[in-house]
């Protein structure tokens, strides 16, 4: 017998550590896996509640996160890849030129 | 101690490390294994949880794609070698205090407020079945199903122009 709130505790943690990369890493990469990190504590919460209740409808919306995550990084890893190419840096705090 | 218990706590324990790994190492490259380490315990936990299907999608999506196409653009760019900018020494222990607030609130919505009440026992045979989450999503949930086929078609197309040389650059 285990708790959901533990399960929900969990991935409070993950979502947190994912949060504290994405504002303190200055890698893109890195906050573009942080940000996988809190899609995916988003997923463990919902299939906790999914198997909490018995119904199925958290494990199918899961499923379509995942897609949308796969997406996401195809273009997201794409306009990283265009950014190096044309400015030779990734790093997010060179990345000023639009600045007034 | 029950055993689904110790195994909760060993697994979650893997977890935050390998998130925590992710986060302190200096490499990209052992940031994506620790990150890869970090699915695979929450593929567990969706075994756990009567989730095969999400935990083989699990493996196989994110796991077997993403971090392999994190891999490859850490290894094409060539990042490590590259000079960075200097570190804004007031940001990092802000952070830190924000993500401690986002931390505490949610224990006392969770265990001060009792936001989540009620346990998960021990895995049933009938719930949460590859063919019954494949019959719900082809007949209740088809149309959205439909639109994430477009959604990664789009996707695709959009990352093709995008790393797409022009003629005369370069």
């Amino acid at each position: 017998m285990v708790p959901v709130s533990y399960y929900v505790a969990l991935s409070a943690i993950l979502f947190a550590i994912g949060a504290l990369g994405v504002l303190v890493r200055r890698n893109p990469l890195i906050i573009f896996m942080s940000i996988e990190l809190m899609l995916n504590a988003g997923n463990l919460a919902l299939v906790a509640f999914t198997r909490l209740y018995m119904v199925l409808e958290g494990q199918i919306f899961v499923f379509f996160v995942m897609t949308v995550a796969a997406a996401e990084v195809a273009v997201g890893l794409a306009l990283i890849a265009t950014i190096f190419r044309k400015r030779r840096t990734i790093d997010v705090d060179l990345m000023n030129s639009l600045k007034g | 101690m029950t055993i689904d218990l110790f195994v909760f706590f060993v697994l979650s324990l893997v977890a935050v490390g390998s998130a925590l790994g992710m986060l302190l190492s200096r490499s990209a490259v052992y940031a994506a294994l620790f990150l890869v380490l970090n699915f695979g315990t929450a593929s567990a936990f969706y075994i756990l949880l009567n989730a095969p299907f999400i935990a083989m999608a699990q493996v196989s999506v994110y796991a077997g794609a993403i971090m392999v196409l994190f891999l490859f653009v850490i290894m094409l760019l060539g990042t490590e070698s590259l000079p960075t900018s200097k570190a804004l020494p007031w940001q990092a222990p802000l952070a830190a205090g924000l993500a401690l607030v986002l931390v505490l609130e949610a224990g006392v919505l969770l265990f001060a407020r009792n936001a989540a009440t009620g346990s998960i026992a021990q895995p049933v045979q009938t719930f949460g079945s590859p063919s019954g989450v494949g019959l719900d999503l082809f007949n209740k949930y088809l149309l959205p199903f439909e639109i994430t086929s477009i959604l990664l078609l789009v996707a695709m197309v959009g990352a093709i122009f995008l790393t797409k040389q022009e003629k005369g650059e370069r």
